[in-house]
């Protein structure tokens, strides 16, 4: 019988080819929009956990209140000591220090004095181990824009706008200024390596990175860190995971009458992440359900058209004996046929616009100058599994329901009065 | 009515009478605690969230608008140098060799990670060319009577536009001061004790600053040697002496 209405769709243009058209725009614009949303988000933890929050993020439970003040007075003490044990009890994940400070940039005139000044958001990474991860991991050797990596010990990397800004280029020396864990004064210099561009405007405005050993100097915090960085060696964020360990640590290590003792947060937990992939979920939910929703009213006027074209057929079917139901289950079946191939037809289309915003983005960077959180500014689709599947939801669905809807008219039809119809 | 309004306004003014005049408690204030000039050393203890930490320093000062301060330990600050002149600001770093003007917001930071700010030590010491004063009650603090004293500035530029002192009513000299901002918020609260007289003057050695908006048990400052009016040559509070 499916080969029978296949036939019957390819014969009958009007019977398809609208239906088709609509369920294949519905689904590409619904593909496209996944793997767009999909690549954002993904694209935003990634950043987010590489530069800032980690899979799971170790700090004393004071730092952890006061996190976005970067409160380095708060920090972690003898942190190589809980860097072991963290290595040792869950080798499932990469363990980093690092040490996250603000403060400003002066540079000195000839003479000495103060000739300009800009803000700067510090890292203290590890920079100069031969085995260290953290180059790769922050992507910046292929961030670099002029000069190179730093070799020795206070040299910086800064991004290349504020170098721009103040006028400095790779060799010059900058002062630090900054609070020490202590709370004094931090002055310390520094020689520009090189500059570097992230492709977030977060970043971008204005970032230093240094070896943790510098920053341990310039902030007198010897033997301390202010966060502890836990990153999946699955390489992706695997919530389950990442609740696992935090669970686990919490549990052997918090002790929450001691503002200094530590604890483990997930990445969902910081930075407002967590509300941020709620959101795109909801959205993701909303933008699918308004597609099903629109695309089953079209369908179904499609469909109210469709019957009034096909009126004559239906009645002829029926008179000669044909059940109603049998009619209405053929037209169920024929809208599953158009859902499918429409839904095909849509989802080739979206893939090779996904395909083409996976690899060349979209650049908003005007939009982001004055982003808070770390998002690339160049946004890139992704392809995943699911890309392929979601547009079936809505386009299988609405086609089907569109169809139940007008199809009803078929139960309206009185037999009694289908020969004079048709003498007519 | 009128008889009793008259007694009211009779007895009022009888109260307020049998306090001193705000302004010359000011006056006496500014007597003991201002001076042509000084050299002393000092030491401060700072007690934070975590441990204390104690830092030494010498300072010259002369009137209310030069200042020098050279910080002597621990080892890291050893060679620090701080100069003020008249509303400027600069700090010397002896291990990157830069002078640093302290400016703007940079002037409510911590000196030293202490309750004290630089716009602390910006501040003229002389009451009386600041603010108005009022006498409001008497308070004894560590046993010894006081005037409670509620003083306004004039310039609402000033960092604490409301200040309450208690004063010792014998030796005129604040054991308790309480600053506000222009909100009423408390933002400082110092102790001061130990207090000696010396060369004919009242001063306190030891002060106890707390920041009311800042963790931790406080900052004592303790003076340890202070000479009143002594010859401080011209070049100390030059810019060439900081990184001397």
């Amino acid at each position: 019988m499916i080969r029978f209405l296949f036939k019957g769709l390819i014969r009958d243009k009007h019977r398809s080819l609208l239906p088709i058209i609509v369920v294949a725009l519905g689904v590409m614009l619904t593909v496209v929009f996944h793997s767009w949303l999909t690549g954002v988000i993904s694209d935003s933890i990634e950043y987010n956990a590489r530069f800032t929050t980690g899979h799971v993020k170790v700090m004393t439970m004071a730092y952890a209140d006061n996190l976005d003040q970067m409160p380095n007075d708060l920090a972690l003490l003898d942190a190589d000591s809980l860097t072991g044990i963290l290595k040792k009890e869950f080798p499932e994940m990469d363990w980093v220090e690092r040490i996250h400070f603000a403060g400003l940039i002066d540079v000195a005139d000839h003479s000495g004095e103060t000739r300009t000044q800009g803000n700067t958001i510090g890292f203290g990474i590890d920079i100069l181990s031969p085995n260290s991860a953290e180059i790769d991991r922050m992507n910046i050797r292929k961030s670099i824009v002029k000069g190179g990596l730093p070799k020795k010990h206070s040299e910086i990397l800064m991004s290349n706008e504020l170098a721009d800004d103040m006028k400095l280029k790779p060799g010059d020396t900058v002062s630090l200024i900054s609070s020490t864990m202590y709370g004094e004064m931090a002055i310390y210099n520094f020689t520009i390596a090189g500059t570097v561009v992230f492709g977030t405007s977060f970043l971008d405005r204005g970032t230093i990175i240094t070896d943790i050993t510098d920053a341990r100097q310039a902030l007198n915090m010897e033997g301390a860190s202010g966060e502890i960085l836990g990153l999946s060696r699955k390489g992706y964020f695997d919530k389950n995971e990442a609740s696992g360990i935090a669970e686990t640590f919490n549990r052997r290590y918090n002790k929450p009458d001691d503002e200094f003792s530590p604890v483990m947060k997930t990445l969902m937990e910081q930075n407002n992440l967590g509300a941020l992939v709620d959101y795109s979920s909801a959205i993701l939910a909303v933008l699918v359900s308004v597609f099903l929703l629109a695309m089953s009213i079209v369908l179904w006027n499609a469909g109210l058209l469709g019957g009034l074209r096909r009126y004559g057929e239906f009645g002829m079917r029926l008179a000669i004996g044909e059940e109603k139901g049998h009619v209405y289950k053929t037209m169920i079946y024929e809208s599953l046929l158009i859902g499918t191939f429409g839904s095909m037809a849509g989802v080739a289309l979206g893939m090779i616009f996904a395909w083409y915003f996976q690899h060349y983005g979209l650049n908003l960077k005007g939009m982001m100058q004055n982003a808070t959180i770390i998002m690339p500014t160049i946004f890139k689709a992704r392809i995943t599994p699911v890309t392929w599947l979601i547009g079936f939801i809505p386009g299988i669905f609405s086609t089907l329901i569109g169809t139940m809807l007008s199809g009803i008219g078929i139960y309206k039809r009185q037999t009694a009065q289908l020969f004079k119809e048709l003498e007519a | 009515m009128k008889i009793l309004l008259a007694i009211l306004f009779t007895g009022i003014s009888v109260v307020y009478a049998q306090y001193p005049d705000g302004k010359d408690i000011l006056k006496k204030i500014d007597q003991n605690l201002s001076s042509e000039n000084r050299v002393f050393t000092s030491k401060m203890v700072i007690h934070g969230r975590r441990a204390s930490r104690t830092i030494e320093s010498k300072t010259w000062t002369a009137g209310e608008k030069k200042s020098f301060t050279e910080y002597l330990f621990p080892a890291r600050e050893q060679g620090t140098k701080m100069l003020k002149l008249e509303d400027q600001l600069w700090i010397y770093s002896p291990s990157t060799d830069r002078i640093i003007q302290i400016a703007g917001h940079m002037l409510r930071q911590s000196v030293m990670g202490s309750d004290l700010s630089y716009e602390d030590l910006m501040e003229d010491n002389r009451l009386l060319n600041h603010y108005n004063a009022v006498v409001t009650g008497t308070e004894n603090i560590a046993d010894r009577p006081c005037w409670v004293v509620k003083l306004t500035a004039f310039d609402p530029n000033m960092a604490y536009q409301g200040l309450r002192l208690w004063v010792d009513k014998e030796r005129n000299i604040p054991l308790k001061e309480e600053m506000f901002a222009k909100s009423g918020t408390l933002l400082k609260r110092s102790e001061l004790s130990n207090v000696e007289n010396i060369n004919g003057r009242w001063y306190p050695k030891k002060i106890v600053f707390k920041d009311m908006l800042k963790d931790g048990e406080g900052t004592e400052f303790i003076i340890e040697n202070i000479q009143f009016n002594v010859a401080i040559p011209d070049y100390i509070f030059s810019k060439a002496n900081l990184k001397k």
